[in-house]
């Protein structure tokens, strides 16, 4: 198992590597951070004394390897737009998209997993169909629309909820959180609930496709044969093995939530990291782009190993090692 | 037990009646929701409009720019000038936010940080140009030389807002830095306001300075909300989440100006949007012809008649614009009464000139615009495409994300390109200078002269209007530049954004036309 941590981990270092070039060849294609941040009055001395300042007279790979001397010793660089470290910019809007993407994770698996063993337990019932033609909906509607539907209609119809914002926060260990009062939750709610509708709608259909391949196996014949009440062969005997599906999707799509809830964020003014990279992308602010993305790089592969330990703890049958 | 509880309600009613009577009472709060954040509270760390208009709430500066955008007395209560030196009175009994008063010595501390601030994407050494040094006389007097005469020096001042010397100072060569100042810490100025937290990306809040000098700011608490969707901040305002914001889009304003429950608020702003036209390369990219067409006058003309552009501001604008005819509004500094008008479409003329030329069949160009940059910018491109499609000038838009489209434009790969413009000095010399003199952005001249027009003798007086202190004869030389410009179509204004606030009814925000929001002229309807 330690093995595979750390060759897990040389991985990673491989993926940031090729990733950071990358985003580094990009933004140097893509256009000119000066130009889009000097005052278009500026002279040519002016915006020859800014592009020094920062570091982008030199050529590409100058500023590439010295970027990778300073990542070494954990320095990400300053953002060029507010002269502040990158990683800090980063690491101060983290907890609100954790926050929201474990919400909106957690809505999705609660009410995901039981409306699929719903459906896959009698696949040509009334509800079930609903529930499959709901999930259908859930996908294909986009994110920023029920968006903006949610809150035309909770916040502006019907003024239950805020339209934006986080509400108030509680600092817990210095990371402030919503969760903890009653306004959080309602600025909380409504963007989770927009980005659970589409993962649930996933979760329901991982979830219906796993129940349907287990139901018919000797296993759950034998428990029902055995008089085991209806509860517990679904809860224990079909629900352990149905898991493991669900897991590995769960986890991928937190991570998606994580690294681009984007889209919500922007709808709902919600200050987590994703609406940094938008508006660092608009920007040219390679630094903050740069550090976001091995930021989720890491992130990524951290839960894909976490994941896959999940999997030996639900399925005894898979070793760590084979999988690797 | 049914007693007890009545009784608990009889409370609780009573309660909610105070409250009810003491909300109108008590001062309120305003939250404006941004349409960019400020990159920094450091007031002299990147000059541009989402920064300064957070610093001019903050601080003060010498001079103030007024509705109108002219030179107005603000710290400095008056000022006499004597060739190159200017002598600044400050206004007495003016106090920072933490009680300490004002004096000479806060302002040359002020501009000798300038150029001092490390990493600044755009520095306000743009404003300083012109001086050659400032000095305290005495505590209330403040000299400052030019390296010539200076005409512009009082609208460039109140961009530079004064800090307080004692609040400021520190080991760095700076004083405080850019990160100690966006923590709040030496962010002490004179203004309305003061500084109580910043949660990047949250939100900004601020409370009334008491120890302001002139009248006593509407609100107990400002609390600026960042909300780059326009949507967003639509959906906010309806839901009573915040209290004025920033453009909504042009799309949903007919649906805010029926609201009984909303208050707009539309100004005529100093931007402008225009064509400009490539008149230096040979051939010229986007073009398929050995000669460029757009050397020819007569052929800009006729892209110019051919733009319809009261249809551009009705239809593509929804109304929120004025039509243009100059880069800069009539009746501002400098600009002509013969150009005050927007030119009349009339494709048959412009289709004659195209013929004159020696273009019967007209050609195709390539129209590149920015997408997302300005209010309806691609959209507004597409109308110019179909508008000079329609006299043969067979034009495909190249709609770019800012970023990709400006490194285009700087490196000359449009023969036409759609951009827009802020005059927010307020007079012609800004936009003659940049935009239209021959490049030479070694000393400023021409700096986003894409379309590389030159006219030296318009150049010149230009070059003449900087040096005269003598408003009238300027006036007069900015007029003569700018008719020469406009005459021979050296670029094609199209109009105006009107800057368009919404609010809730019982607010109102005076606009300004250079699209700042300033919380300090937000009031409540009594």
């Amino acid at each position: 198992m330690l093995a595979t941590i750390i060759r897990r981990l040389l991985q990673t270092l491989v993926v940031l590597l090729v990733m950071s070039a990358l985003v580094f060849a990009g933004i140097y294609l893509v256009g000119d951070p000066v130009a889009m941040m000097a005052s278009p009055e500026a002279t040519d001395a002016q915006r020859e004394a800014i592009r020094a300042s920062l570091g982008l007279d030199k050529p590409l790979p100058v500023q590439y390897l010295t970027f990778l001397g300073q990542a070494v010793q954990g320095n990400f660089g300053n953002s060029f737009l507010t002269g502040e470290p990158a990683m800090r910019l980063i690491i101060e809007r983290m907890p609100a998209t954790v926050e929201l993407a474990t919400v909106a994770m957690s809505i999705s698996v609660l009410v995901g997993v039981p409306l699929g063993i719903a459906a896959g337990l009698r696949p040509t019932a009334l509800s079930s169909r609903a529930i499959m033609t709901g999930s259908v909906l859930g996908f294909s509607l986009p994110n920023f629309w029920v968006g903006l539907m949610l809150i035309m209609l909770f916040a502006v119809q019907l003024g239950w909820l805020p339209a934006s914002g986080r509400g108030q926060t509680v600092s817990v260990l210095g990371v402030p959180l919503s969760v903890l009062t009653l306004d959080g939750w309602a600025s909380l709610i409504l963007p989770a609930s927009t980005i659970a509708l589409a993962k649930c709608a996933m979760i329901v259909r991982v979830t219906r496709a796993a129940a349907r391949e287990s139901l018919p196996m000797d296993y759950i014949k034998f428990a029902r044969a055995k008089g085991l009440s209806e509860k517990r062969v679904l809860g224990v005997h079909l629900l352990k093995n149905i898991l493991i599906p669900v897991v590995t999707v769960a986890g991928l799509e937190f991570g998606q939530v994580m690294a681009f809830a984007v889209v919500t964020e922007t709808v709902f003014s919600w200050p987590g990291m994703g609406k940094l990279l938008i508006d660092s992308i608009i920007n040219l602010d390679r630094p903050v782009v740069v550090a976001y993305l091995m930021l989720i790089v890491f992130f990524l592969v951290m839960l894909n190993l976490i994941v896959d330990i999940i999997y030996t703890v639900l399925d005894p049958r898979v070793r760590l090692e084979q999988r690797a | 037990m049914a007693r007890r509880w009545l009784r608990l309600l009889g409370v609780g009613a009573a309660l909610a009646a105070m409250l009810g009577m003491a909300g109108p009472v008590a001062a309120r709060d305003l939250i404006v929701a941004l349409k960019t954040e400020p990159s920094s509270l450091d007031p002299q760390y990147h000059a541009l409009t989402p920064n300064t208009q957070i610093s001019h709430t903050l601080f003060d500066a010498l001079v103030h720019a007024d509705a109108k955008l002219q030179p107005r007395p603000a710290l400095a209560e008056s000022w006499t000038v004597d060739g190159n030196v200017w002598t600044f009175k400050l206004r007495p009994g003016v106090k920072f936010s933490d009680g300490t008063p004002l004096t000479a010595e806060d302002v040359v501390f002020t501009y000798d940080r300038i150029p001092k601030v490390p990493n600044s994407p755009s520095p306000f050494t743009l404003y300083l140009g012109a001086v050659e040094k400032a000095e305290a006389v005495d505590p209330m007097t403040v000299r400052i030389t030019t390296k010539g005469p200076a005409p512009l020096l009082l609208i460039n001042l109140a961009q530079l807002p004064i800090l307080s010397k004692k609040a400021a100072s520190g080991p760095a060569p700076e004083g405080k830095t850019t990160t100690q100042l966006n923590s709040g810490d030496g962010l002490v100025g004179t203004g309305p306001y003061k500084f109580v937290s910043w949660k990047r990306g949250a939100e900004l809040v601020f409370e009334r300075n008491e120890h302001y000098w002139g009248k006593k700011p509407d609100w107990d608490r400002v609390i600026y909300r960042p909300m780059s969707n326009a949507a967003s901040r639509v959906a906010a305002l309806l839901a009573g989440d915040v209290d004025l914001i920033e453009d909504p889009p042009t799309d949903d304003l007919p649906k805010l100006e029926q609201n009984k429950d909303l208050y707009i608020e539309k100004t005529p702003s100093v931007r402008v949007m225009y064509v400009a036209m490539d008149q230096h390369a040979e051939p010229t990219p986007g073009i398929p012809l050995d000669k460029n067409p757009l050397k020819d006058k007569r052929v800009r003309q006729a892209l110019s008649l051919a733009i319809n552009r009261d249809a551009i501001v009705e239809r593509v604008m929804g109304g929120v614009a004025l039509a243009a005819g100059n880069v800069l509004p009539y009746p501002m500094f400098g600009s002509s009464k013969e150009h005050a008008e927007a030119p009349k479409a009339d494709p048959e003329k412009a289709k004659a000139l195209l013929k004159e030329a020696g273009y019967p069949d007209g050609f195709s160009i390539t129209l590149g615009a920015p997408s997302g940059r300005y209010v309806n910018d691609a959209k507004i491109a597409q109308a110019v495409a179909s508008m000079w499609s329609r006299i043969g000038v067979k034009t495909s838009v190249e709609a770019l994300a800012p970023s990709v489209f400006f490194k285009k434009r700087d490196g000359y790969e449009f023969s036409a390109y759609l951009a827009g413009w802020s005059v927010t000095s307020g007079e012609m010399s800004n936009p003659l200078t940049s935009l239209l003199m021959t490049r030479n952005p070694e000393v400023g001249e021409g700096t986003t002269n894409r379309g590389r027009y030159s006219n030296p003798e318009m150049d010149k007086l230009v070059r003449e209007a900087a040096k005269t202190m003598d408003d009238d004869k300027r006036a007069k030389l900015l007029q003569q530049a700018s008719n020469m410009a406009m005459d021979d179509y050296a670029l094609l204004p199209l109009h105006f954004e009107l800057s368009v606030w919404a609010m809730k009814k019982d607010i109102r925000y005076q606009g300004r036309p250079d699209q700042t929001t300033l919380v300090q002229y937000a009031s409540l309807l009594k």
